[in-house]
C-alpha cells in the first residue's frame, strides 16, 4: 500500500525536500535521506543531543528546538545543530565555595549578559535561562540549580548568546555545587549508594546487560515503579 | 510607606551589609523596600552610543518589573524605582531618560522584548534613597538617632554618578549639600573637602589598578586633610576602590594612614540603634571599629 | 604636540562616524580646554580630551591608537562643564565602539588572574567588560 499521507516542503540546509506532513524534524531529515551519525541520540526528548534551529514560513522568528520532538511545517527552514563549541572550565569540586567568587572564576563571562533574553527565548525545554543567569550574577546558586532544572545541554543558549556566554555548563555548575553542599542530605540515598556497594543489585545489572534487545525493550515498558513506603 | 526597590547585583554579595543596613533604617522610619521580582542587573555603565539600543534592554526591563508590581499589587500607585547603589541609579536613569526623549527607541524596545507580559511606556521614575530622605525631610531620620555621633568627623563621597551628568544629579553638580545635610541628621559633623566628588577610577580597577591607586590615594588624603575620620559613600564600586584598595595605596606610598569608607545607611544604622548585624562594619575592609571605641560610640 | 597632517576625505568620513556614533555635534568644540582641566585623568592619557576633540575634528583616526579613550572612566565632569554643552565622554566612548565593533578586546578576560577575579566585586566586572570587551 503507498503512503497516501500530505507531503509538504520543507528546506534541511537549503535543499527543498518533500516530506511527510507530521514528520518531526528529525524524521523529516531522515525521510529526506540524511543518514544522522552526531546530532541524534535517544529520539525521546531527554538527552538533549539533537538540537535544531528552524525558520517557520512567514515567520522572522529563529527558533530552536529538539529535532526528535519538532513536528516540521509547510515552508519550514531548519537546520541541524550536531555539536556546540562551549568553553568547559575545569574544576574540583572539593575546592570551589557555593558562592559568587566560584562564578568569577570560573565563568567570569556570565557578567557580560546583556539581559536580551534571547537565550530563553531559544531554549526548547522552556526554561527562564536569562533568569538563572542573574541568579548567577548575584552569586544565588540554589536559584540558578532551581531554575536551571530541566536542562538538558542541548546549548542554543549558548549558541544564540550576544555575549558569548556558555550558560548550560554555567548552570551545571551551579546544580552541582547545590547538589554538594546546600542541598539537604538524603538518607535514603546515602543508604541506596551502600546497597550498591555491597553489591545488592550485581545480579540484576548482569541480567540486564546479558538481555537481547526485545526482551530489555518489553522488560522497560512493563516495568513497575516501586516507592519505598 | 511601600516602594519598589531595586537592589543590584552587588548588593547581594560583597555588599549585602549596604542593603541590610538601609532596609533596616528605612523601616524606622516609616518606607518598607519591596524588592523588585525577577529583575536583573542593570549594566552598571550606561550605554553611551546612540546607536546602540541593545544595552538599553537591561535596564528597561526592571522598568516593566514596576509596571507589573502596580498591576498584581504588590505596590499601590507607586511608580518610583527605589535604588542605593550609584551606578544603578544612574544607568536606570538614563536609560529612562532616553526612551522618555527617543519614543522611537522604546518602540523598538518594547517590539524586542515581546515576551514580556506587559510594554514600557516610560512612566517610571528612578529615584535614590537620598533624595526619598530628603523628600520626607531629614527631621524624620534626626527624630530617630538614638545615638549620638557629635564626635565624628564624617567626608560625604559622593563620586560621579549621584551627581552627574547634571540632568540626573540628585543635587547641584560643583556644590552639592544633599549628602551633608543627611549627615548632620544622623547627628554627625559633615566636613567640607575638595574631592568628595572626584572619579574614583571606577571600572578601571580591573584592568588599570595603577590609575585608580593613585586617585585613591589623592581622595582619601585629601580626607584626611580635611580632618574626617571616616568616609561614606553610595556605591559599591567607589567602595570598593577607596576601601578594598587601600592595601595597594599602603603598597605604593607607604606613609598613607588608611581610613574607614563605609555605606552612609551603616552609619545611619549605627545612629538608630541597631546592633552589630545590621550596621555590618565586618563587611568593610578597613576596620571602623577603632575608630568608633575612641569616639566613645558602642557599635 | 605638533603633527603635520594631510585632510583627505577618508578624514570626512571617519569624522562623520564618531559624529553619528557619539552624537555630539563636534565641530562646535573650540578646543577652550575645560574638560582636560577637569578631567581626574588627564594625567594618565597620552593626548588630552580636548586633543582628542582636536584629532576627530580633523578626522585624524589614530586617535584611537593613544590609550586616552580607554583610560576615560566616563566620569562626566568634561559633561558637565563644557561650556560649549558637549559630552567628550560621548566621543571617547563612540572611539571604543570603533575599535571595540572589530572585535577587539581591552582586556582578555580570560588573562585576568583568578584571584583577582575573585577579589572584583560584580559590579567592576560588569563595568570593565562592557566598556572594555567587544
Amino acid at each position: 500500500m503507498t503512503d497516501k499521507r500530505k507531503m509538504i516542503n520543507v528546506f534541511i540546509m537549503g535543499e527543498a525536500q518533500k516530506v511527510p506532513e507530521g514528520s518531526t524534524i528529525l524524521n523529516a531529515i531522515e525521510y529526506a535521506g540524511y543518514q544522522l551519525k552526531k546530532g541524534v541520540g535517544c529520539r525521546e526528548g531527554f538527552c538533549g543531543a539533537c538540537a535544531t534551529v528552524y525558520r517557520e514560513k512567514g515567520d522572522y522568528k529563529l527558533k530552536g528546538g529538539l529535532a526528535c520532538q519538532t513536528v516540521a511545517t509547510d515552508g519550514m527552514s531548519l537546520v541541524q545543530i550536531p555539536f556546540v563549541p562551549a568553553e568547559k572550565p575545569v574544576y574540583d569540586m572539593d575546592k570551589i565555595t557555593p558562592d559568587i567568587n566560584t562564578i568569577k572564576e570560573l565563568f567570569p563571562t556570565v557578567f557580560r549578559c546583556l539581559a536580551c533574553n534571547t537565550c530563553t527565548k531559544a531554549c526548547p525545554q522552556d526554561i527562564q535561562v536569562m533568569d538563572y543567569v542573574q541568579a548567577l550574577k548575584q552569586g544565588n546558586i540554589a536559584e540558578a540549580a532551581d531554575l536551571s532544572f530541566d536542562c538538558i545541554r542541548c546549548g542554543l543558549c549558548a549558541l544564540r548568546c550576544p555575549a558569548e556566554i556558555v550558560q548550560y555548563n554555567a548552570g551545571t555548575l551551579a546544580r552541582r555545587l547545590y547538589g554538594k553542599y546546600l542541598a539537604k542530605k538524603s538518607p535514603e540515598l546515602i543508604k541506596r549508594v551502600e546497597e550498591i556497594e555491597d553489591g545488592k543489585y550485581d545480579q540484576e545489572i548482569k541480567e540486564l546487560k546479558e538481555m537481547n534487545r526485545k526482551d530489555l525493550t518489553e522488560k522497560y515498558y512493563s516495568r513497575e515503579i516501586k516507592l519505598d513506603t | 510607606m511601600k516602594i519598589p526597590y531595586y537592589p543590584g547585583c552587588t548588593l547581594k554579595s560583597t555588599a549585602k551589609h549596604f542593603e541590610d543596613s538601609a532596609i533596616e533604617s528605612a523601616k524606622k522610619i516609616g518606607i518598607e523596600f519591596v524588592e523588585l521580582p525577577r529583575w536583573n542587573c542593570c549594566g552598571v555603565v550606561a550605554p553611551l552610543a546612540t546607536d546602540d539600543i541593545m544595552r538599553h534592554v537591561a535596564p528597561v526591563r526592571n522598568m516593566i518589573r514596576v509596571l507589573e508590581m502596580n498591576r498584581d499589587g504588590l505596590v499601590k500607585d507607586e511608580k518610583r524605582l527605589l535604588t542605593l547603589c550609584s551606578m544603578c541609579y544612574s544607568t536606570l536613569k538614563r536609560s529612562n531618560l532616553r526612551v522618555n526623549e527617543l519614543i522611537d527607541d522604546l518602540d523598538v524596545l518594547n517590539d524586542f522584548m515581546y515576551k514580556e507580559e506587559m510594554n514600557y511606556d516610560g512612566s517610571v521614575k528612578i529615584v535614590h534613597f537620598l533624595e526619598v530622605l530628603k523628600e520626607m525631610g531629614f527631621d524624620k531620620v534626626k527624630d530617630k538617632v538614638v545615638k549620638s555621633l557629635e564626635n565624628l568627623n564624617v567626608a560625604a563621597y559622593y563620586g560621579c554618578k549621584l551627581l552627574r551628568p547634571k540632568e540626573i544629579g540628585i543635587d547641584n553638580s560643583e556644590v552639592p549639600i544633599i549628602f551633608e545635610d543627611f549627615i548632620s541628621a544622623i547627628s554627625a559633623n559633615p566636613v567640607d573637602w575638595h574631592n568628595k566628588s572626584k572619579c574614583c577610577g571606577s571600572f578601571l580597577t580591573v584592568d588599570n589598578k595603577e590609575v585608580v591607586v593613585d586617585l585613591g590615594y589623592d581622595i582619601l588624603t585629601d580626607a584626611q586633610k580635611s580632618g574626617a575620620d571616616i568616609i561614606v559613600t553610595s556605591c559599591p564600586l567607589c567602595a570598593y576602590n577607596l576601601d578594598n584598595r587601600q592595601k595597594n595605596i599602603k603598597e605604593k606610598y607607604p606613609e598613607f594612614k588608611e581610613i574607614p569608607v563605609v555605606y552612609f545607611t551603616q552609619l545611619m544604622a549605627l545612629a538608630f540603634g541597631f546592633p552589630k548585624e545590621i550596621t555590618g562594619f565586618d563587611g568593610n575592609y578597613i576596620n571602623s571599629v577603632k575608630l568608633f571605641k575612641s569616639k566613645n560610640i558602642k557599635v | 604636540m605638533i603633527k603635520k597632517i594631510k585632510i583627505t576625505s577618508h578624514n570626512q568620513t571617519f569624522y562623520e562616524k564618531v559624529k553619528t556614533i557619539s552624537g555630539e555635534d563636534i565641530a562646535v568644540c573650540d578646543r577652550c580646554g575645560v574638560c582636560t582641566g577637569s578631567c581626574p585623568l588627564t594625567i594618565e592619557m597620552e593626548i588630552s580630551p580636548s586633543n582628542i576633540m582636536k584629532m576627530v575634528q580633523l578626522g585624524q583616526e589614530d586617535v584611537m591608537d593613544y590609550n586616552s579613550m580607554w583610560v576615560c572612566s566616563t566620569c562626566n565632569y568634561c559633561t558637565a562643564r563644557c561650556p560649549r554643552g558637549l559630552d567628550v565622554s560621548k566621543v571617547t566612548e563612540a572611539l571604543r565602539q570603533i575599535r571595540l565593533r572589530t572585535s577587539f578586546d581591552k582586556i582578555q578576560i580570560d588573562k585576568i588572574p583568578k584571584e583577582e577575579l575573585k577579589d572584583l566585586p560584580q559590579i567592576a566586572l560588569v563595568g570593565a567588560f562592557r566598556r572594555l570587551t567587544s
